[in-house]
């Protein structure tokens, strides 16, 4: 009989080692917990120090940032709460409108309108999702596809908020340093905050409603109330990002609906790999440049999008992070059978 | 009177539209989201055998059908087959094909609104003094031709009731010798074929736009979603309701006004009865 092979993969010494919370015995094992963290901790808080000689590209960085947040957002619901949401684009409309109406008729300042901007429209687009919060799977895709839809056509059909050409003189940020730093640490805050968020007991209960609702249901658990939360969340950042954006591009107007902020954060998420949060933000990181970079051949930029996205779901469904992280945590070896 | 005719016309061009996306979701639970795409796509394939190979309309059209039919199979067979059950990605992946075909066209300087197919005949009739011309009848006679060739298909061929039988109970189909690969291929087929053939009726009323494959993706979907996924009588019946809700808005409010009408019937059936007001017993496993 011929004997087979098989790969096996086996968890790293120094993974098992560190694993356990008070056994960190050594520099090394320290280090190896703490330098993807580094990584990405260090790396956003200094590239717009390295990017100082390019300004171009430190706009990408903000833009960056936006999609990170975009896709942090669609990551929770989709692979934490177990909704996928097709329509992210809805928040950044409320939230970009929202801040542009609170700074043009309350005369709030940049740093008070983005943050209450983000508040009330998350507040906002839970309430208009709520009564599609029993709705699941394809369902809840579909509807949440027709949102931004629904909106465009709404604000052209009544002419609301200056109609099709938007909200003009937002103000801006006074400072660059501050408009960057305070984007960049905004969306590290918001990416370790959700990530803790979804270890506490309310993450917990997240998660069961994603594998079981039903059985969370029946420990008497009302499962609308916590999905509503955790829309919330996901919409918060959504509508932090709008809002940001209307202060950065001194704007708001339908472009803010666009399916760009629908699509490429799913993009992300799928290229970088769903369920961590960081697999998102790595994916907006590798995505967003690219698209600047082929910004100059127009519509062809989201045709080369939306085949990497279908050709990473056909063959590569785990996404990049997971595999990388599969690597630094295991190592493979041929067994016989 | 007008708006019993232009009705009757209105729901008849979104049963063609939706006809095949209803057909690919009833025999083989496939979202197909590239839909749209695939109508934008016949047209300016059509369009392009008619002015640069100089064939005339009905080889161009038959041609451009094969070659939709032909894009449903390779979507198929490259893409759905491998993530087959894993809806959240059949969606997400046929959508991107879906927007890169359309983009494609947009990039190759396909815009504008110098684009145009013939209609087969020219001229007018009036029906009780409306004047409807021949392409809106064609298209009329069209769907109920297609209606009933589809139905008896689905009841009296082999392969239709093949089909049906997939749609039913896929592991019982299986055990009996269908191919479900086989049956997938089929109906991305024909529903791409449908969905060329909505184009071919459709264009010579207008031109053909890029923007026409999102807004036919939406109609689609509004129909199929009223109506029920995948409920055939269903969707006939929502086409109508539809049909006629767009004719009264567009007469008593604006041209606007017609897409907004149509994404609130979706949001409306969605939150009161997720299983579309003609869907039958799915209520359970739908909703929480």
């Amino acid at each position: 009989m011929k004997t087979g092979k098989r790969r096996e993969r086996i968890d790293r010494g120094i993974k098992v080692r560190s694993d356990g919370l008070y056994a960190l015995s050594s520099w090394r094992e320290i280090a190896y917990l703490l330098a993807p963290r580094t990584l990405l901790i260090g790396g956003f808080l200094l590239a717009p120090l390295l990017l100082l000689l390019f300004p171009y590209w430190q706009k990408v960085l903000l833009i960056v940032c936006i999609y990170a947040l975009l896709a942090m957002a669609f990551d929770f619901l989709a692979n934490y709460v177990g909704l996928v949401c097709l329509g992210g684009s809805f928040f950044v409309g409320v939230g970009g409108y929202g801040a542009a109406l609170l700074n043009k008729y309350c005369g709030l300042a940049p740093f008070l309108s983005i943050p209450l901007a983000a508040l009330l429209g998350a507040a906002f687009c839970t309430l208009l999702l709520l009564p599609c919060l029993p709705l699941r799977g394809v369902y809840f895709a579909i509807i949440t596809l027709m949102y931004p839809l629904m909106a465009t056509r709404i604000i052209e059909a009544f002419e609301l908020f200056g109609g099709t050409n938007g909200m003009m003189d937002v103000a801006g940020f006074a400072n660059p340093w501050i408009e960057q730093y305070f984007l960049v640490t905004a969306t590290l805050l918001l990416l370790f905050g959700l990530r803790r968020l979804a270890v506490e007991d309310l993450g917990l209960v997240i998660k069961g409603i994603k594998d079981n609702d039903q059985s969370v249901r029946a420990s008497g658990i009302n499962i609308t109330f916590i999905k509503a939360q955790a829309i919330f969340y996901a919409a918060f950042l959504g509508c932090f990002a709008g809002a940001y954006l209307a202060h950065v591009y001194m704007w708001a107007g339908l472009s803010m609906f666009a399916l760009d902020f629908s699509i490429i954060p799913i993009a992300a998420t799928v290229v970088g790999g769903g369920g961590s949060l960081m697999g998102a933000v790595l994916g907006a990181v590798l995505l967003v440049p690219l698209s600047e970079a082929l910004r100059a051949f127009g519509p062809l930029r989201i045709v080369v999008y939306s085949l990497i996205l279908t050709v990473v779901i056909v063959i590569k469904g785990e996404g990049l992070l997971n595999y990388l992280a599969r690597k630094y945590s295991q190592f493979e070896r041929w067994v016989e059978i | 009177m007008e708006i019993i005719i232009y009705g009757i016309v209105n729901s008849f061009k979104l049963i063609l539209i939706a006809f095949g996306f209803t057909l690919v979701y009833g025999t083989s639970r496939l979202p197909n989201f590239a839909h749209g795409a695939i109508f934008v796509f016949t047209g300016f394939v059509a369009w392009i055998m008619m002015h640069k190979l100089n064939l005339p309309f009905l080889p161009a059209a038959v041609l451009a059908l094969a070659s939709a039919a032909l894009v449903g199979v390779v979507i198929y067979q490259f893409i759905l087959k491998r993530i087959r059950g894993m809806s959240m990605n059949e969606i997400i992946a046929t959508y991107a094909i879906g927007v890169a075909l359309i983009e494609t066209f947009r990039w190759l300087g396909f815009k504008g609104t110098t684009f145009t197919l013939p209609v087969l005949r020219e001229g007018v009739v009036f029906i009780a003094d409306v004047p409807v011309d021949y392409q809106r009848l064609l298209v009329v006679a069209i769907g109920i031709v297609m209606l009933a060739a589809v139905w008896a298909f689905t009841k009296f061929t082999r392969t239709g009731l093949a089909l049906r039988g997939i749609a039913q109970d896929e592991r019982a189909a299986m055990m009996l010798g269908i191919d479900a690969d086989m049956t997938g291929t089929l109906a991305m087929a024909l529903g791409s074929a449908l969905s060329g053939l909505a184009a071919l009726m459709l264009f010579p009323l207008g031109s053909i736009v890029v923007e026409a494959g999102y807004n036919t993706l939406v109609f689609a979907l509004a129909v199929c979603i009223v109506g029920g996924i995948g409920s055939w009588g269903g969707t006939i019946m929502a086409a109508f309701v539809l049909g006629f809700l767009q004719v009264i808005t567009v007469t008593y409010l604006a041209t606007h006004f017609q897409m907004v009408v149509t994404l609130a019937a979706i949001i409306a059936t969605l939150i009161i009865r997720p299983s579309g007001f003609f869907g039958k017993h799915k209520e359970l496993e739908e909703r929480v």
